[in-house]
């Protein structure tokens, strides 16, 4: 447990209602968007700067308790998930928009602000295209630590893309400026490093983002097929004439009937699979683009099209897809997303493989994804009221995660490793490689007290010093035993 | 220390024969430096020589062309030119195209190691941005890779990132994994003249911020005179051009359009390279164009840049080296507190500069992140910020 003397100093520095120690208010931070994990913190505490946020590490780093920061706790792998009996860093008091200098594109931001107050805040000029579909209650802080896409990615590219600069606490207090609103600062690249590290590395309490101007014209399509086969070799064509859509949303027939239940976008609800494409830049080029995608719809044999004629529909083609995850509530009481990328040419004999799979664990498996980047989410529908439901379900979900990283893929496009997939980093990581991912969270965090049991499959050392034995902090946090 | 003997060059032809040269390298405390084409070996503080040189050449294949999937795999030594040719014939590239990129000239290692760029920077962004996966060989011998073969991917640490741009000295980069793109199947260019650096820099800004989306906006100064490039690729790149071609024209240019744009933009980007004076690269902001074109002119030098994203190459003649350091410390006082990198430079200028500029704010983090990845310390040692 977290000495009582630590807690008042948490509360001389953050103030009184600031820290929290009550059991029931501590449940609220138990969990993140991976809800079937729980872990309730000792403490929870909420600084309001991000000075307030370098004391509270210091103090934890001087008292060796391990720590984890969270945002809106949207996060789908579990990365804000508290280490028992450990420190929970909530920032959600950083809230700011610091500056908008538009002349230069960027926007400096607290961790806090959600993503898609970034494109407000810009709009209608500009906008800031990683998109996760959570992004009205995602904050830009969780983004960084997770590098997360969205609908957008397959011409836009993923948060790092967009961050510049990083003002970050290491967790023995120092804080350290990265990059700026400059490109190509002399040193290592280490605002790179640092995003996507699952909040490892530290604390980003102030980020530069790069925005760039909202294009010309934008062309959105819906065209509709019997198969999700058919729809996927529509992508591959696409891709094979050379265009570069902004989005390429494939959804199956499961998905369709989920979120028409909820958003009555005016999907069909008897075809196979939809699939949504959008083009984007100049007029011309969008009109040319546009008659070579509808001869594709039809060369695959759509059996329908639709094409937004105002923004209004444009953003009610959208709104579907953003609320996949949410609607599927309507066909399923509970389901587990996985969010594996294969290489897109292998989708076929992929989604052929997850089928199998549905068919012999029982549990009907929706897809929806990002079909121009190969990022699958397959859904698994499950009933966690039946016991052992969530085991096998989750079993089911690790096949298919085995399946892609066999075809050449990821075990994770945008969600993280968190805790959810780090028993998969080996499938696709050797030992090696496993050391010298280490090597750096070791430059930044020697003792390993920032999340210290997410992304790694086991907890290991940094070893710097020779010398006698010293309990990892997990170890020391009476959370993990010596394996 | 002056070695005794020219250094021993090692051609290691596989990640193993590699990861034995590096190690042994780690070892026996032997100083090692990475060569791919040699095209930017000057760049960097000066050090001594070496003890080994470890050259890329014999890394060279071709490991894999994905084409429907829009990846390559490349091993570090194979000239990025030959990378080109191989992908061309799918009408795809690696969107980068640095200097020096033609014939056996630079090596898609070396590019990602120094993260060289060219004016595609400006819709594609750098090596950082475009690659997808690596692997390394570190000086104890370990092999180890990152990243992975697709263009979506988040499991584990991103050491693609930190690696590209860290100019060998954490470790040998023996192959990557590129994101391509489509070849845009017409090309075409608007210039707008002008000898007013703020006219120049408020149609550059007018361009970077419209939304016709070129794939490169450059902005080029010599001898009393300015342009803005900005080059259309696509089915249908006229439209755009036409558009930007008034945009420049109100911001009181003389605009053209130039239909056959590839010498055009050979030039532009071989301007970057100086082989007699010297060459500061400045990390500025699109705001400040007009005051970096100002500060080109007031101490002579011809200047090309990406003017969207603010960055520039200034070039100073060939002159003694004292003038070369005078004129440099000029810029940085001028475009303080831009970073002004020299890269090209007679190393009797390299000796008196600090090529990387105030070494002061480089952080310790960035010293423990060298240490973790080399901790004996011989990886291309002494050459980067901080004398790292």
């Amino acid at each position: 447990m977290i000495d009582a003397g630590l807690v008042e100093h948490f509360r001389r520095i953050c103030g009184h209602e600031h820290v929290l120690t009550d059991r029931h208010e501590l449940r609220t931070y138990e969990s993140d968007g991976l809800r079937h994990y729980r872990s309730p913190p000792a403490v929870a505490i909420l600084p309001a700067s991000a000075d307030e946020v370098r004391q509270v590490v210091r103090a934890c780093h001087d008292a060796r308790v391990p720590w984890v920061a969270r945002g809106a706790g949207t996060g789908l792998s579990g990365g804000a998930i508290p280490v028992e009996n450990g420190v929970l860093i909530v920032l959600t008091r950083l809230n700011r928009i610091l500056e908008v200098d538009l002349d230069n594109q960027r926007v400096v931001v607290e961790p806090c602000v959600t993503n898609a107050a970034i494109s407000k805040a810009v709009g209608p000029s500009h906008f800031y295209p990683p998109d996760p579909s959570s992004q009205v209650v995602s904050t830009i802080g969780g983004n960084v630590a997770e590098n997360s896409g969205g609908l957008h990615c397959f011409k836009y590219g993923f948060t790092t893309n967009y961050v510049t600069g990083l003002e970050i606490v290491l967790s023995d207090g120092e804080v350290v400026t990265l990059g700026g609103k400059e490109l190509d600062r002399p040193g290592y690249d280490l605002v790179g490093a640092f995003v996507g590290s699952e909040g490892t590395l530290g604390i980003a309490t102030r980020i530069t983002l790069r925005v760039v101007p909202e294009a010309e014209a934008h062309k959105t399509t819906v065209g509709y097929f019997e198969s999700i086969e058919q729809a996927g070799q529509a992508v591959t064509d696409i891709v094979a004439a050379g265009m570069v859509p902004a989005a390429i949303e494939i959804m199956d027939k499961l998905t369709i009937e989920a979120t028409e239940s909820w958003t009555h976008a005016g999907y069909p609800l008897d075809v196979g699979a939809a699939l949504i494409v959008e083009l984007d830049g100049s007029e011309a080029e969008c009109e040319a683009r546009f008659g070579d995608v509808m001869e594709i719809y039809e060369r695959n044999g759509a059996t329908g099209t639709r094409v937004a004629q105002d923004e209004n529909e444009r953003a009610l083609i959208w709104k579907a897809r953003k609320a996949a995850f949410a609607a599927m509530g309507y066909v399923s009481p509970y389901y587990y997303v996985q969010d594996s990328v294969i290489p897109r040419t292998r989708l076929a004999e992929v989604l052929k493989r997850i089928d199998e799979l549905s068919r012999e664990y029982g549990f009907k498996v929706a897809n929806v994804f990002h079909a121009g980047d190969g990022n699958l989410h397959p859904l698994v529908c499950y009933d966690a009221r039946n016991a052992g439901e969530l085991e096998r379900a989750e079993e089911l979900a690790g096949a298919i995660v085995v399946a892609c990283v066999e075809a050449g893929g990821s075990i994770t496009g945008e969600h993280g490793v968190g805790l959810d997939k780090k028993r998969h980093m080996t499938d696709m990581f050797s030992e090696q490689d496993l050391e010298a991912f280490q090597r750096l969270r070791c430059a930044f965090d020697a003792e390993q007290l920032a999340n210290p049991d997410k992304v790694m499959p086991t907890p290991r050392l940094c070893g710097e010093v020779p010398g006698p034995y010293r309990k990892h902090p997990l170890e020391q946090a009476g959370v993990a035993e010596r394996f | 220390m002056a070695p005794d003997a020219d250094p021993r060059t090692e051609t290691p032809s596989s990640p193993d024969e590699a990861g034995e040269v590096m190690r042994a390298a780690g070892a026996q405390g032997r100083r090692l430096r990475i060569r791919g084409g040699g095209t930017k070996s000057s760049w960097g503080t000066p050090t001594d020589p070496p003890d080994v040189v470890l050259s890329s050449e014999r890394l060279d294949r071709v490991v894999e062309h994905n084409e429907g999937d829009l990846t390559a795999v490349l091993q570090g030594g194979v000239p990025l030119a030959r990378a080109q040719e191989a992908l061309a014939d799918s009408d795809q590239m690696v969107a980068l195209d640095p200097p020096l990129g033609n014939g056996d000239g630079a090596t898609i290692g070396g590019v990602v190691a120094t993260g060289d760029t060219g004016p595609l920077r400006h819709r594609y962004g750098a090596p950082r941005d475009l690659i997808l996966g690596i692997t390394v060989a570190l000086t104890d011998g370990t092999v180890a890779r990152a990243g992975g073969k697709v263009i979506k991917n988040v499991a584990g640490y991103d050491l693609a990132k930190l690696f590209t741009g860290s100019f060998g000295t954490l470790g040998l980069i023996v192959e990557v994994v590129m994101r391509l793109h489509p070849r845009p199947p017409r090309t075409v260019t608007v210039l707008g003249c002008s000898d007013d650096p703020d006219a120049l820099g408020a149609a550059a800004s007018a361009v970077a911020h419209s939304p016709f989306g070129p794939e490169c906006l450059d902005v080029s100064w010599r001898e009393e005179t300015g342009e803005v490039m900005a080059r259309f690729g696509g089915t249908a790149p006229d439209a755009g051009a036409a558009e930007v071609m008034v945009l420049l024209q109100q911001a009181g240019l003389e605009a053209r359009l130039a239909g056959d744009d590839d010498d055009r933009w050979d030039r532009q980007r071989a301007r970057q390279r100086s082989t007699d004076g010297a060459v500061v690269r400045v990390s500025g902001l699109a705001s400040e164009l007009p005051r970096v074109v100002r500060s080109a002119r007031e101490v002579g030098a011809s200047l090309v840049g990406r003017a969207g994203l603010g960055l520039s190459w200034m070039a100073l003649g060939q002159a003694e080296a004292g003038e070369l350091v005078s004129a440099i410390e000029e810029v940085r006082r001028r475009l303080h507190p831009f970073p002004c990198v020299v890269l090209d430079a007679p190393v009797e200028v390299r000796e008196k500069v600090e090529v990387w500029g105030d070494d002061r704010a480089v952080p310790p983090l960035m010293r423990r992140v060298k240490t973790r990845f080399d901790p004996p310390g011989v990886c291309n040692p002494g050459i980067f910020v901080g004398g790292i």
